[in-house]
């Protein structure tokens, strides 16, 4: 069992390190692709206009409704042709593979912005309509505004709720083995394949997994804490 | 361009796979909801077990028990093993396994979220334990975690789509099935899509349902006093 995990040429525990690298990097993607992504929805949802917050609604709806499995079926075969038909277009012929890693972060990156956008949409929400009509009085332009007063707390505020959209790309990206990509769940599969010890590869990559969860949790705590403090002392020195 | 004889052909294939997708989703929300309230009970090992099945991503749990189990001759030659070489009960297990895990959560919450008044004033009355908690914990619980219990349920829908992977066929099972023989991916996975959507929206309108009957506020309205009726026999019959 140790040796099939060393890290010399029999041994699993190279590829499972890098393994969970790429996973990193995956689910990393996918938040930065769904905080763009959510950040537009959230607006779009809080806007005054009618169809702009029913493209938001329709948005929620549609990426919160399909089974994520589905969504990156959806991608990978749909990306793949339409890079097919682009290439046709340049004299390319035969099918032509969409790079999985950028389809990959996509998908779970749109999932996860439709479940970020309700996490900013509520921060954005919770602030007090007090300190924008503060800053708007004392003649503050928008974009300062924005990077001010909207910006640093909402931010505050959506922290909690981000740290659990990050444990859930987290294990989305677990999907995207299906799309041929060697993260953690696809190098669990490789290795119990080749060495017909399916039981503790899988266990192995869901320890792998879980400490992924525990520490990010811990990093997302440090940073709570952290931005709270920065609150405190200020509400502190209020009174 | 839109083939719609073909549409309505996918459409009907995979609506024939549903009572399969409806089987994996009933049988795993109602052994979730059991072993929900079990894992409650017993507080010392329900954070063990929420921490590890909410911190791995269902897809390795699946395999882990499909894959994993039947390497071990003794659960081979056990009374089990009918039904774990079935992927179909595989699959529920998994995600029976996996609900139960969020549920317990919500549950927690829900419990914590009971007034303490409400129990000690049940308390004061003589009541029994069982007694409390049947009247006055369970319905207090039960309105309290539904909004959440909802969302669980839509997710443990979409996490349906994932029994595919081990060969059981249910509507993403069966689209592949046909895009394998018709090579036209878009068309069969947006037909999924649509199904599982139509799936959801049903499942959010019987919650809605639910929590309007369980709002002692609506309740009132319906059932006016018999004096109101008295008085205003034309607005009634509308309400």
């Amino acid at each position: 069992m140790i040796s099939l995990l060393s890290f010399g040429p029999d041994g699993w525990g190279r590829l499972i390190l890098s393994a969970t690298l790429t996973t990193l990097l995956l689910s990393f993607s996918a938040l930065l692709v769904g905080a763009v992504v959510g950040s537009g929805v959230a607006a779009a949802k809080l806007s005054s206009h009618r169809a702009v917050r029913w493209l938001g609604e329709s948005y929620s709806v549609i990426f919160r409704g399909i089974p994520e499995l589905l969504v990156i079926y959806l991608f990978y075969f749909g990306g793949s042709g339409l890079i097919t038909q682009i290439g046709q277009l340049f004299g390319a012929d035969g099918f032509i593979e969409a790079p999985p890693f950028l389809i990959g972060a996509l998908a779970i990156g749109l999932i996860s912005g439709s479940y970020q956008a309700e996490v900013y949409r509520a921060a954005r929400l919770a602030l007090a309509k007090g300190e924008i009509e503060a800053a708007v009085a004392i003649g503050m332009p928008r974009w300062r505004i924005r990077q001010r007063i909207l910006l640093p707390q909402v931010a505050r505020y959506a922290l909690p709720g981000l740290s659990n959209v990050w444990q859930m790309s987290l294990k989305d990206s677990a999907l995207v083995s299906v799309t041929g990509i060697v993260e953690l769940m696809r190098a669990s599969q490789i290795a119990a394949g080749s060495t017909r010890d399916y039981f503790s590869f899988y266990l192995v990559g869901g320890a792998c997994y879980l400490l992924l969860t525990l520490l990010s949790n811990r990093a997302f705590l440090r940073a709570e804490s952290r931005l709270g403090r920065a609150w405190q002392s200020r509400t502190a020195a209020q009174h | 361009m839109i083939d719609f004889a073909f549409l309505s052909d996918t459409f009907l294939k995979l609506s024939a796979a549903l009572p399969v997708t409806l089987g994996l989703f009933i049988s795993a929300f109602l052994c979730g909801g059991v072993l929900a309230v079990g894992i409650l009970a017993l507080s010392a090992f329900a954070r063990g077990y929420i921490l590890v099945f909410r911190g791995s991503p269902l897809m390795i749990q699946l395999f882990l028990i499909y894959y994993g189990l039947g390497q071990f001759g003794v659960i081979r030659h056990s009374v089990f093993w009918p039904f774990l070489r079935e992927p179909f009960t595989c699959a529920v297990l998994a995600l029976s396994l996996c609900t139960a895990a969020y549920t317990a959560e919500i549950l927690r919450g829900a419990l914590l979220a009971v007034p303490p008044g409400q129990v000690e004033a049940g308390m004061a009355c003589g009541m029994s334990r069982g007694l409390l908690l049947r009247r006055i914990i369970a319905p207090v619980m039960l309105r309290y975690a539904l909004p959440a219990y909802s969302t669980e349920a839509i997710l443990l829908v979409k996490s349906t789509a994932l029994a595919s992977l081990v060969t059981v066929w249910d509507v993403t099972g069966v689209a592949q099935q046909i895009i394998q023989r018709t090579y036209r991916t878009m068309e069969v996975f947006l037909c999924a899509a649509a199904i599982y959507l139509i799936l959801n929206f049903i499942i959010v309108q019987l919650y809605a349902l639910l929590e309007r009957r369980l709002t002692p506020v609506h309740k009132a309205e319906k059932k006016p006093s018999p004096a109101a009726k008295r008085l205003s026999p034309e607005e009634n019959k509308h309400v």
